[in-house]
């Protein structure tokens, strides 16, 4: 028989290996060297088996023996999760990285604008609901252990003094975690030698698992189809499936894989690489799988092989004991030894991080306000608090096994803790999926499912009269038939567990969206929120700083360059107001960095930011991916600017365009307009002389013959004149079309202007004197000299009709000006007024309205002439009379000789 | 002794066909040909009524017939306005500036007649 004694010893073998490998790997992780074993997915897979407790180990084959199947569902949930909900697995790990999150608490907290309330919240929450499933490993060590004592003794079990075994254990348990997990006080930093222990425990419990499974198949049975008859034979098969309790049980499982503190401190804080997940998403599973393969048939020989009323969650060990295998037995120990100390380490591990870190610290920070500067007070202060905390959780399981009376089956007191953690999962999941979700909703959500939990499944768990009297688990609390623990409002019916599973959760989730829809979230939780929801198109840098040692007037200097030396000495001073410093200088906290880290981020954008004041603060480095980012910053703003001024010129083009045309489009309006009135006064009124003499000629009687030539004379002359208006027009419309064809011919300049002053002088009556220089106009001319002579009699013309001199003048000067030559036609009468030279070349435009024969177009007629000979008319300005120069290019002028 | 009528307008034989046909009619024509001082040769003259040329040297019959109505004197005087530029608007602005009568040129002499007697008669009426 194996001695207790014998039995400890190994223990203490054991625990002393798991501390060699522990501190090896630590000292190898330290150094760099190892990692292909320390940061290997196979040893993150394995370090997730945690999930597998005594519970599973021992517990699996009870329930197995007790309810049937139903024991699948605790594996279930796990492996649903890994494999269907990677992605958010994946997202929690990101988020955990790039926040440092070292809790659940924390990771809630911070989701939540680093709420500090919700922390303490639920730190308190994990403390207690995580109690009862410590209080499990308790009670199973101390079950096998008082098993081999009795069995030693050859007594039974019931007569063991467990009470005292579970006070040593506790406190060796204690002892063993403090010992292990702080060593190493930084929380940040993972721990590989913890991971490592916990990956060769979880080795151990699978081979104690198999051989005892091994043993019981081929030893026992005597085969495979052997254990399959037996199995067949049993009642095991025909258990009652109740589908509400399936259900609940694997979502209870799924929520508690991705909830339990300890679970979260390996997935997510101890995690070295996201595609850890990856291999994990199916190792995992798959070792859940062989640590259930034997579950059955160990529970079916136990059943038929041990005696009636032998506990079935001992048949692991029993099973072996029975047939003498001690060698096995004590395999088998270990295995469950294993399984408890590994879970109760990372777990009180867990739990005192948050503790240590939300409830201690802040009030020793606040009472040592003034000494928490110097960094050696506080690093012995979180060692303190940390081994403190172990042992009031260790307490706290040992207090709750002792009042449960360590008398409950170890499945119901694993499923109490499993429904406690899973109320975290509103506020963890709707956190990092829903940027509406505010820390009012998250905390009245935690509270309400806490409170029920408690209510409905944690104090009726000490049995009626323990906590709750009889009479409230008859007639509800304070005698309301609404709150009866087992029973809430009314619904009866249910499984205790699926009925607290379903009113605590189903409360929780609706406090947690409806206040959070009703209430608004702060801009710190909008920021986290926003960094949670989108963590994958975030950076995968933290976002916070923890600089001692950065020297303000640095920050100073590099705000000044960046946000104008008034504008930083402002912000500077504000902040080092807002600190309650008298200086113009804040310490730089991190508040305060944050703070400038967004003002410069307006800026010079983030990345850019973040990389300038991580250069100051010197905390991290600049790395490469922030000055990629840099650049690309850069570059897409440079970009963007170009874009945007270009768009802009074009924009500024089009509507100078736009208005310029838009400008032209009235002119012409008008300019039609005005044109349409012109002809038609020049049309009507010869027309209304002619109509009215005409009237006055035909109605008239008696009228003398003198008076009837004189009126029959203006009809004429007005008809000629209509007739004259109409060519003009016409001639007019078809230059300005540009559809006349010259007619090209050769002859002197001199000749030609002989020919036009005979032809104006014919149709006149006027004295007009010529003064000309016969010598310079001996020039050939190869043009259209019909309409050259045309421009010409109209300025002859136009002289004799408007010189207003007593005895008028025209002198016509030639003069070659060098690639063109000038004909000028000077008067000497008053000249034009300056106001209306402008409008001189224009059609109807006449100076002094009292001929009334011209209709204003002969001078426009002439414009258009020159522009289609090559050459051009204007008015002398400087000269004392009315002049008018004609230019004609030297290429239509031949010189003669 | 007729009424007395003042014609002003720039174009000769306009001038020449409509005082043939007032004067023939009994009327007492004056003309003026300028539009600077019409308004105040019409003050001096103080005919019964002025017929108004629109398009006229230096000042429109439009701005002649605003100082014409804008003065006491000749307020109520009756205006026939004559233009040869015949676009819808300027009839507007005739009639906003307080025209009497408004004809479009060519006209026929009996419309000419009708209008100056009408004219004269509301206005005799009236005063």
């Amino acid at each position: 028989m194996t001695s207790v004694n014998i039995l400890i010893a190994v223990c203490l073998a054991y625990v002393s290996i798991l501390f060699l490998v522990a501190f090896i790997a630590e000292r190898a992780g330290t150094q760099g060297r190892g990692d292909w074993l320390l940061r290997s997915p196979l040893v993150y897979t394995l370090s997730l088996s945690i999930y597998c407790t005594a519970w599973t180990f021992y517990g699996a084959v009870g329930n197995a023996a007790r309810s049937g199947l139903e024991y699948v569902t605790i594996y279930l949930g796990p492996s649903l999760v890994i494999l269907g909900w990677w992605w958010i697995l994946r997202r929690l790990v990101r988020i955990g990285r790039s926040h440092k999150v070292t809790s659940i608490a924390d990771l809630i907290s911070s989701r939540f604008g680093k709420s500090n309330t919700l922390a303490i919240v639920v730190t308190i929450m994990a403390v207690i609901t995580v109690t009862p499933y410590i209080a499990l490993q308790l009670q199973s060590v101390t079950l096998s252990l008082s098993f081999f004592a009795a069995a030693e003794q050859g007594v039974d079990v019931s007569t063991i003094d467990a009470e005292a075994a579970a006070f040593w254990i506790a406190v060796g348990l204690a002892v063993f975690t403090v010992l292990f997990g702080t060593r190493n006080l930084n929380v940040n930093e993972r721990h590989h030698g913890v991971v490592i222990a916990v990956a060769v425990e979880a080795v151990v419990k699978l081979l104690a698992l198999l051989a005892v499974g091994f043993f019981v198949v081929w030893g026992l049975a005597g085969g495979i189809s052997e254990t399959l008859a037996r199995i067949d034979a049993s009642d095991l098969g025909r258990w009652q499936t109740d589908s509400s309790r399936w259900a609940t049980l694997t979502f209870l499982s799924a929520a508690a894989f991705l909830c339990l503190p300890r679970m979260f401190q390996v997935m997510i804080v101890e995690n070295d690489d996201e595609r850890h997940l990856q291999i994990a998403s199916w190792a995992f599973p798959l070792y859940l799988m062989l640590m259930s393969l034997f579950v059955v048939p160990i529970a079916v020989i136990g059943l038929d092989v041990l005696p009636e009323g032998s506990n079935p969650d001992l048949f692991v060990l029993s099973l072996p004991l029975s047939e003498g295998r001690e060698g096995l037995a004590m395999l088998s120990f270990l295995g469950g030894f294993s399984s408890a100390t590994s879970m109760v380490i990372v777990a009180t591990l867990a739990l005192s991080t948050m503790v240590s870190n939300h409830l201690v610290m802040p009030v020793f920070l606040y009472r040592h306000r003034d000494g928490a500067s110097q960094s050696g007070d506080v690093r012995e202060t979180v060692i303190l608090a940390r081994r403190l905390s172990i042992m009031g959780i260790i307490s706290l399981g040992y207090v709750y096994y002792k009042m449960s009376g360590g008398s409950g089956a170890l499945t119901a007191i694993g499923l109490i803790s499993f429904a406690g953690v899973a109320q975290f999962l509103p506020a963890m999941i709707g956190g990092i999926l829903w940027r509406g979700a505010t820390r009012y909703g998250a905390l009245s959500g935690l509270i309400i499912g806490f409170v029920l939990w408690v209510f409905t499944m944690l104090l009726p768990s000490f049995g009626p009269g323990a906590v709750l009297s009889a009479e409230t688990f008859e007639t509800g609390l304070l005698g309301l038939g609404l709150l009866r623990p087992q029973a809430l409002f009314g619904i009866e019916g249910l499984d205790p567990m699926v009925h607290a599973v379903f009113w605590s959760l189903l409360l929780n989730v609706s406090a947690f969206v409806a206040v959070s829809l009703f209430t608004f979230p702060n801009p710190m939780e909008r920021l986290q929120g926003a960094q949670f929801v989108n963590v994958f198109e975030h950076s995968g840098q933290a976002r916070g700083w923890n600089a001692s040692v950065a020297e303000s007037e640095d920050l100073m200097i590099m705000a000044q360059r960046i946000l104008g030396a008034q504008e930083a000495r402002h912000l500077f001073a504000s902040q080092a107001r807002a600190q309650g410093l008298t200086g113009s200088l804040p310490e730089p906290t991190p508040d305060f960095l944050q703070r400038l880290e967004r003002e410069l981020a307006g800026s010079v954008g983030a990345a850019t930011a973040h990389a300038m004041i991580s250069q100051i603060v010197g905390g991290t480095s600049v790395s490469v991916h922030d000055l990629m980012a840099v650049a690309d910053e850069s570059a897409q703003m440079l970009e963007y600017s170009s874009k945007l001024e270009a768009q802009s010129r074009e924009l500024s083009q089009t509507a100078a365009q736009l208005r310029e045309a838009n400008t032209k489009l009235v002119q012409l309006s008008a300019q039609k307009d005005e044109f349409l009135s012109q002809i038609s006064h020049e049309l009507r009124t010869p027309m209304t002389s002619i109509r009215s003499f005409s009237e006055i000629l035909r109605d008239t009687k008696g009228m003398g013959p003198i008076e009837k030539a004189k009126y029959a004379n203006i009809i004429h002359v007005e008809a000629i004149r209509l007739t004259r208006l109409l060519n003009d027009l016409l001639d007019l419309s078809v230059l300005e079309n540009g559809q006349v064809t010259l007619n090209k011919q050769t002859g002197t300049l001199s000749e030609l202007l002989d020919r036009a002053l005979a032809t104006a002088q014919a149709s006149s009556s006027r004295d007009l004197k010529i003064n000309r220089r016969h010598v310079n106009e001996t020039i050939m001319l190869d043009t259209d000299l019909d309409r050259l002579s045309q421009v010409f009699i109209n300025l002859i013309t136009n002289a004799q009709k408007y010189c207003a001199a007593p005895h008028p003048e025209l002198t016509i000067e030639v003069n070659d000006l060098g690639g063109v030559i000038s004909i000028d036609f000077l008067d000497n009468g008053l000249g034009i007024p300056k106001d209306a030279r402008e409008l001189l070349f224009e059609k109807f435009s006449r100076i002094g309205a009292q001929d009334s024969n011209g209709a204003g177009l002969g001078l426009a007629i002439c414009r258009e002439i020159m522009s289609r000979l090559g050459g051009d008319i204007t008015y002398l300005a400087q000269a004392k009379g009315t002049a008018f120069r004609v230019v004609l290019p030297q290429s239509k002028a031949l010189a003669a000789q | 002794m007729g009424k007395h009528v003042l014609l002003v307008e720039d174009e000769l034989n306009i001038i020449e066909a409509i005082r043939f046909l007032l004067t023939r009619e009994g009327f007492q024509v004056d003309t003026h040909s300028n539009g600077t001082d019409a308004s105040e040769t019409v003050r001096a003259l103080k005919p019964d009524l002025v017929v108004l040329d629109v398009m006229l040297p230096g000042k429109s019959g439009f701005d002649i017939l605003e100082e014409l109505r804008g003065h006491e004197q000749t307020a109520d005087l009756p205006v026939l306005m004559l233009t040869a530029r015949g676009q819808s608007r300027d009839r507007e602005m005739a009639e906003k500036a307080g025209v009497s009568r408004f004809m479009t040129k060519p006209f026929s002499n009996a419309e000419v007649l009708t209008a100056v007697r009408d004219l004269l008669y509301v206005h005799q009426k009236k005063g």
